[in-house]
């Protein structure tokens, strides 16, 4: 199944994955090229979320294989492997996360100061440089509390980026907004996205996924259905059940 | 049992351990006795604990200003001040005016220490539960209740077939706490010489010298009296349980 | 922010016991403003003090009015008797202080113990925080009471431990045994998306747990610590029982020194009303860091 040109950053093998009885992920593979932006779709409890989880190590897998920008997800054991990946692979989550109780700017700062051990000052630079890429500048001392939705998942997206990945994960960034918030969460993704960033995103906005993605991909039932350019995919769907599921969203 | 007994009589004849509770009958039968006393305060303390929380639950729900007030006051009595000292209070002070002529003419108490050592932690536990049955209630929200009526329930029914059933799980782990510190509050009976467990070991250990033992006694005998309680209300718990409500223990 | 569960929590700990309540998982806003049946706290003052001590006079009154003309007056015996039994009082209070930061300090490392990964040290903490809550305070006391040495020599000098020292160790036993609890809960409370971005964002264990859930949790735990003290300083008086000369036991010295019987109920009173003076104000203090901590979120 693969797709992409050259090798590709993220390649995901045949991974199976359950929760005591219930097997979630039952043989997902694909592959992810540098610089590409990637939507999954899919019902709910089809293992999406799961899936983005199992790319950076939050879950372990049962069976198969995945590795990420050279490393070898499925063969991670200690916590110094695990940090060394989390390094390359952000994420950012359905409900932001933010520390309470550190202001925006230092939620941007903790990690690359405690675990990349880099220096503060030039941290602040960047993290105040991230801030104004995010459009959040003046909001460098507020706490999330003071934030709305939006600006929290502005703050998270600057927050991984920090982190000076090779990929980003975004897990149903937008669900948790309101309607008005949510075009500038996307306007930011999208100009990610534009400058090179490798983005695998699970969303339920489609219009959005049509013009974003470099590629669709529909699971359900722990299964991937179907994938295509997203052309192709909303225009044609070739399976049934992405003819339904399409038909029901859109 | 005379086996067993024999044991423990070796036991320290061996070691130095003395457990006379075990194979002196006299000693055997006080503890049991004593044992009995503890378990038949805290259950009659327990029932009349609930039914006053009860009571003052539904006392602060009345139109009466009075009536609210007069519960709200019972409560921050007994909640911030110490129970030994209200156990004094009503033992050595109110009860030093309940005297009735016995026979002979002496003058005798007329409500006996075991008596008020019930009252007393009884009126304790009870303003506990009032406060842990009224934060129950308060916890359903108004929105369901409106539901209930707009489905055509009284405003009597809606409260028993909906509301309590709900209060009731929301506030059983805090009534279980509440339970626990009761069985441990009967140790306070001591103080005004009622014959509960550790009166009886005082006793004991005061007779036969051997403190070490009775002590380690009445610790595993009050832990495992408590984990008694803790299991069965535990079971309760769980065989009552409505997913969504209550505690999610999420161990990290 | 944080993912709520809608209406379906636990008894929100917005209650003011100074009882051993569970910590719950997550204060819930909004449901318990719905039914208001408690007149309001902020509304009764200090007004109703005044009530408490007109009633205490009464009942001085009537049991003087027992008593012949002879005998001075139960209030002026009551002052007799005040500079003393203040004295044990805060005798009581610093007992309490003591107990409250010991206890409190082996505590939060007992508490730590108790989320590990590594087993066996959770187990051990488990059965230390469990042992020494199912315990009734008072048999902890005359354990400590009869089985510490009245004297310890550390470094070669010798140190007595009087009683009062020994009650102290006693009393701050179970308060480290609830602390430990507190702490527990506190930490898990913090919902588990915390501990996912903070791991996401490749920090070690120990470092989510310093940097990110712990500050967090202070403010969770300051109204349950706030009401184990409320309840810590009126278990003070259970050292008398144990033979430590606090206000108890000086009361009862009064009492006796004074041999008369219409005297119980109001020195008994009296102290009570020091306690609640003292405690009530603590229980106040306690709701409201729970409504600004609650409305923080």
């Amino acid at each position: 199944m693969s797709n992409a040109s050259g090798r590709p950053i993220v390649s995901i093998r045949d991974v199976h994955k359950s929760y005591g009885a219930v097997e979630i992920l039952k043989g997902v593979s694909f592959d992810v090229a540098k610089g590409e932006a990637v939507c999954i779709i899919g019902p709910s409890g089809s293992g999406k979320s799961t899936l983005l989880r199992c790319i950076n190590a939050l879950v372990p897998i049962d069976r198969g294989e995945i590795r990420v920008a050279g490393h070898e997800v499925h063969k991670l054991k200690t916590d110094k492997e695990l940090i060394a990946l989390r390094r390359k692979v952000a994420m950012v989550f359905q409900q932001y996360n933010l520390f309470p109780h550190k202001t925006a700017l230092e939620n941007i700062m903790m990690a690359p100061i405690h675990v990349l051990k880099e220096d503060k000052d030039e941290v602040e630079a960047r993290a105040r440089k991230l801030l104004a890429k995010v459009r959040l500048e003046q909001k460098a001392d507020a706490y999330p509390g003071e934030l709305s939705g939006g600006q929290q998942q502005r703050i998270a997206i600057a927050r991984g980026l920090a982190m000076r990945p090779d990929v980003m994960l975004f897990d149903e960034v937008t669900a948790a907004l309101d309607p008005e918030t949510v075009k500038e969460v996307l306007v930011t993704i999208r100009e990610l996205a534009e400058e090179g960033m490798t983005c695998i995103l699970v969303t339920h906005e489609m219009g959005f996924a049509r013009e974003l993605a470099d590629h669709m991909y529909f699971t359900d039932h722990g299964v991937i259905v179907e994938h295509g350019p997203p052309a192709e995919f909303f225009a044609n769907p070739r399976e049934a059940r992405t003819r339904e599921f399409l038909a029901q969203i859109l | 049992m005379q086996p067993v007994w024999n044991w423990f009589a070796e036991l320290h004849d061996r070691t130095g351990i003395n457990l006379t509770i075990f194979y002196d009958a006299f000693d055997r039968h006080r503890f049991a006795e004593g044992f009995v006393t503890t378990v038949e305060l805290a259950a009659v303390c327990i029932v009349l604990s609930v039914a006053i929380g009860v009571i003052g639950a539904w006392l602060q729900g009345s139109r009466l200003r009075l009536l609210r007030l007069a519960v709200y006051w019972y409560i921050q009595f007994f909640r911030n001040t110490p129970p030994l000292v209200q156990l004094y209070f009503f033992y050595f002070g109110v009860g030093s005016f309940l005297k009735i002529s016995g026979p002979g003419g002496l003058a005798q108490p007329l409500v006996s220490n075991m008596t008020w050592a019930i009252l007393s932690l009884s009126f304790y536990a009870g303003a506990f539960n009032v406060e842990i049955f009224r934060s129950g209630i308060e916890a359903v929200p108004r929105a369901t209740i409106e539901a209930a009526e707009a489905l055509g329930y009284s405003r009597l029914g809606a409260d028993r077939q909906i509301m309590l059933p709900l209060a009731f799980r929301i506030c059983l782990p805090a009534l279980n706490n509440n339970l626990v510190n009761l069985v441990k509050a009967t140790t306070l009976a001591y103080a005004i010489s009622v014959p509960e467990m550790l009166w009886v070991s005082n006793q004991i250990w005061s007779d036969e010298l051997n403190v070490p033992e009775m002590m380690s006694v009445l610790l595993i005998c009050y832990v495992g009296l408590v984990g008694v309680l803790v299991f069965a209300m535990g079971r309760w718990e769980k065989a009552i349980r409505v997913p969504g409500i209550g505690l999610t223990a999420r161990t990290r | 922010m944080s993912r709520r569960l809608g209406w379906l929590e636990p008894l929100p700990q917005t209650s003011d016991l100074p009882v051993l309540l569970p910590v719950v998982e997550r204060p819930i806003s909004g449901a318990n403003t719905d039914r208001k049946f408690c007149p309001s706290l902020a509304r009764l003052r200090g007004g109703y003090g005044f009530w408490i001590v007109a009633a205490l006079l009464l009942s001085a009154g009537v049991a003087g009015a027992e008593t012949g003309p002879v005998h001075p007056s139960i209030v002026a015996t009551l002052i007799k008797w005040t500079p003393l039994l203040f004295g044990g009082f805060l005798f009581n209070l610093a007992i309490s202080a003591f107990a409250m930061i010991g206890g409190t300090a082996a505590g939060v490392f007992l508490g730590l113990g108790e989320i590990v990964q590594f087993a066996p040290v959770r187990a051990v903490a488990w059965l230390v925080t469990h042992f020494f809550r199912n315990a009734p305070w008072l048999v902890l006391l005359f354990f400590c009471m009869y089985m510490l040495p009245f004297q310890v020599t550390v470094f070669g000098t010798t140190v007595p431990l009087p009683d009062w020292v020994k009650a102290t160790f006693g009393l701050a036993l179970p308060v480290m045994a609830n602390v430990a609890e507190i702490v527990r809960g506190a930490v898990q409370s913090i919902p588990s998306s915390q501990w996912e971005s903070a791991e996401a964002l490749a920090f070690t264990r120990s470092q989510i747990l310093w940097m990110i859930i712990l500050p967090q949790c202070v403010k969770r735990m300051l109204p349950p610590w706030m009401n184990l003290y409320a309840i810590l300083a009126m278990d003070t008086v259970l050292a008398s029982i144990v033979g430590v000369n606090e206000v108890m036991t000086l009361t009862g010295d009064a009492l006796g020194a004074e041999s008369r019987p219409e005297l119980l109920l109001p020195f008994y009173g009296y102290i009570l009303l020091w306690f609640f003076l003292y405690c009530y104000p603590i229980a106040r203090w306690t709701i409201r860091f729970e409504r600004r901590f609650a409305v923080d979120r």
